[in-house]
C-alpha cells in the first residue's frame, strides 16, 4: 500500500475532512454575504433610527449604486474598487435629493405617508431603469478582483467577496464612530430622542434629517459600488436586498447599528447552512422563519431599547 | 429708560391656525427677572414656545434685541442668545450629563470653549459633576431638572425663559431652583418664567403678567400682584 494508504482510511479521512471544512467553508461564505447585508441594513437603520422613516426605496438605491458602477467599468474601464467612491458619493447625493423632494414633506405625518412616498419613488427608479436598461443581467468581466480566491489550506475564500467584508466592517465602523463620538453624532442622536428639544439646543434638525438620508444612501452606495465585481446588475437586484435589509433592521433592532451588524450575520449565515444543508431553494425560507421567529419573541429585535 | 429686551406685541399663537393666546403685549428690560403666572391651560408656554420660534405667531410680532424674530426657527434664535427650558426637561435621556451639557453650546465651534462652559457649569452645579459620565435618565427629579436649566444655560443666553421648572418637584427642591434661578439673574441673566405656583414665584419675581384662558389680565411687580385682592383670591386662596 505504502505511499497511498488504505483505501478504507483514506477515504474516512477525506470524508472527516470533508465535512469539518465543509461547514468551516459554509460559516465563512455566510459571514462574507452578510457583512454585505449589515451594510445595506446599516444605512436603513440609520434613517430608521433618526427619522422613524424606512426608506422603501432602499433596494432600489443599491440597485442604481450598482448601476453606476456597472456603467463606469463598461464604458470607461473604470474597476469597481474605484467607482464605489463614485457609487457612495452618488447614492449620498441621491438620499439628500429624495429627503429635499419628497420625504421632508412626510415629516410629521402618519407614518404610512413616507412608507407610501418612498415605495413610489422604488417603483419609478426601478421602472426608469427597466426601460433604459432592459431587463438583462449585466455583469462586469476582467475586474481587478475578478475571480480570485484565496486558499486557506482546504478552504476556498472568494476574494472579492472578502474585500467587500472588510469594506463592510470599515463603513459600519465609521459610521457607528461618527453617531457615538463626534459631536455631530450626539446632535444627531439628540435629534432622534427629541427633535424640539435638539431644535431648542441650536441643532438645526432639518439639516441633520437631511444628512442622515445622504449618510444612509452612501452606505448602501458603497455596497452596491463594490457588488458588481461578483453579482450581476438588473432593475429586480434591488428587491431582495431591501427586503432582506428591512428584517435586519427589525430583527437587531430598530436603530441599533450593532444591532443591524449581528442580524446581518445572521442572516447569511443562517442563509448559507439552510442552502448548503437543506437545499438552495429553503435559504430564504430558513431566514424569513428566523424573522418571524424573533420578532414573535422578541418584538423590538435582538438590540432593541 | 432703557430698550426692552424682548418686546412682544399684539401677540395671537395657537395650534393649527386656532389661537389660544389673544393680544398678548409684555416686555423685558435686560437683566429683570419676570414671570408668567397663570393656571394650567392658560397660555403661558404657548408664548414662550412663540418667543423662541418652535412656534409662528398667527399676528402680532416678537422683538428681540430690536430685532423682529417672529418667522425664525428655533435653532436660530439660540444663537441670538434666546434660551428655552421646556416644560417636562427635555432632557436627551440616553445620553451622558457632560454630553447633554455640551450639546447645550451646540452653536459653539470651539471645542475648547465648549469644554470650558462645561466645567464652568459644573462647578456652579455640583450635583452635576458627581454624575458628569452618567445616562440622562438615571438622574433624579431634581438632578434632571437642574441639567436642563444647566444645559439651557452653556448657549451664554442673554435672556433664559423657563418653563414650569417645579412641575414633579418635591417643595424643598423647589426652593433650591427658585434660590438657583436668583442666582443665575444676579449674575446678569435677563430670565423670563412661566409657573403655576404662583406666591413662590411672584416673591422673586421683579414683575409679573398674570395669564387667564390666554389674554393677560393683569400685570405689575410682584409685590403689587401678590397684594392684589383678585390675584388673592383666584390663585392664592385668600
Amino acid at each position: 500500500m505504502g505511499a497511498f494508504g488504505s483505501p478504507i482510511h483514506c477515504s474516512q479521512r477525506l470524508l472527516f475532512v470533508h465535512s469539518m471544512e465543509t461547514v468551516l467553508q459554509v460559516l465563512i461564505d455566510g459571514i462574507l454575504s452578510g457583512l454585505l447585508y449589515a451594510l445595506v441594513a446599516a444605512g436603513l437603520c440609520l434613517i430608521w433610527g433618526v427619522m422613524d422613516v424606512i426608506n422603501f426605496a432602499h433596494g432600489e438605491f443599491l440597485m442604481v449604486a450598482m448601476y453606476v458602477s456597472y456603467w463606469l467599468g463598461f464604458l470607461a474601464g473604470v474597476d469597481p474598487l474605484v467607482s464605489v467612491l463614485a457609487a457612495g458619493a452618488f447614492v449620498f447625493l441621491l438620499g439628500v435629493l429624495t429627503y429635499q423632494l419628497i420625504v421632508k414633506y412626510t415629516v410629521g405625518k402618519p407614518p404610512l405617508a413616507a412608507l407610501l412616498a418612498t415605495f413610489g419613488l422604488a417603483m419609478l427608479i426601478k421602472n426608469f431603469c427597466l426601460n433604459r436598461f432592459s431587463p438583462n443581467f449585466r455583469i462586469l468581466s476582467d475586474t481587478w478582483l475578478g475571480d480570485k480566491t484565496y486558499h486557506l489550506g482546504e478552504l476556498i475564500i472568494p476574494i472579492p467577496q472578502l474585500v467587500t467584508g472588510i469594506i463592510a466592517l470599515l463603513v459600519i465602523g465609521l459610521v457607528y464612530a461618527l453617531i457615538n463620538s463626534t459631536r455631530f453624532g450626539w446632535a444627531v442622536q439628540a435629534t432622534a430622542m427629541d427633535k424640539e428639544a435638539a431644535e431648542l439646543m441650536g441643532i438645526n434638525t432639518e439639516r441633520i434629517y437631511l444628512l442622515i438620508f445622504g449618510i444612509g444612501g452612501a452606505c448602501v452606495g458603497i455596497a452596491g459600488g463594490i457588488m458588481p465585481t461578483y453579482l450581476a446588475v438588473h432593475p429586480e437586484v434591488g428587491s431582495l436586498f431591501g427586503l432582506i435589509a428591512f428584517i435586519c433592521v427589525a430583527m437587531g433592532g430598530f436603530g441599533s447599528i450593532p444591532g443591524a451588524l449581528f442580524a446581518g450575520l445572521l442572516v447569511g449565515v443562517v442563509e448559507s447552512f439552510a442552502g448548503f444543508y437543506i437545499a438552495p431553494v429553503f435559504k430564504y425560507v430558513a431566514v424569513f422563519g428566523l424573522y418571524l421567529a424573533v420578532v414573535a419573541f422578541r418584538r423590538k429585535g435582538l438590540f432593541g431599547w | 429708560m432703557a430698550e426692552p429686551i424682548l418686546k412682544v406685541s399684539g401677540l395671537y399663537a395657537g395650534y393649527d391656525g386656532i389661537p389660544v393666546v389673544f393680544d398678548a403685549s409684555l416686555e423685558v428690560m435686560p437683566g429683570e427677572l419676570v414671570a408668567i403666572v397663570g393656571a394650567n391651560g392658560a397660555g403661558k408656554s404657548t408664548i414662550m414656545r412663540t418667543i423662541c420660534g418652535l412656534m409662528h405667531p398667527l399676528k402680532g410680532s416678537v422683538l428681540f434685541e430690536g430685532a423682529d424674530i417672529s418667522t425664525l426657527p428655533a435653532n436660530r434664535t439660540v444663537k441670538l442668545g434666546i434660551s428655552y427650558v421646556p416644560e417636562g426637561r427635555r432632557i436627551f435621556a440616553k445620553l451622558s450629563v457632560e454630553q447633554n451639557l455640551a450639546l447645550g453650546a451646540y452653536a459653539e465651534d470651539s471645542k475648547t470653549e465648549v469644554k470650558r462652559r462645561v466645567e464652568e457649569i459644573l462647578q456652579i452645579f455640583p450635583v452635576l459633576r458627581e454624575r458628569a459620565r452618567q445616562i440622562g435618565e438615571t438622574l433624579s427629579g431634581g438632578e434632571q431638572q437642574t441639567l436642563a436649566i444647566a444645559r439651557g444655560l452653556m448657549s451664554r443666553p442673554k435672556l433664559l425663559m423657563l418653563d414650569e421648572m417645579s412641575l414633579g418637584l418635591m417643595p424643598t427642591m423647589v426652593e433650591k431652583m427658585m434660590e438657583t434661578v436668583i442666582g443665575i439673574n444676579k449674575a446678569g441673566t435677563t430670565i423670563l418664567l412661566v409657573e403655576q405656583m404662583v406666591q413662590e414665584t411672584l416673591e422673586i419675581a421683579h414683575r409679573g403678567y398674570v395669564i387667564q384662558s390666554g389674554n393677560i389680565v393683569q400685570s405689575g411687580t410682584g409685590r403689587e400682584l401678590l397684594d392684589s385682592p383678585d390675584v388673592r383670591k383666584a390663585y392664592l386662596g385668600m
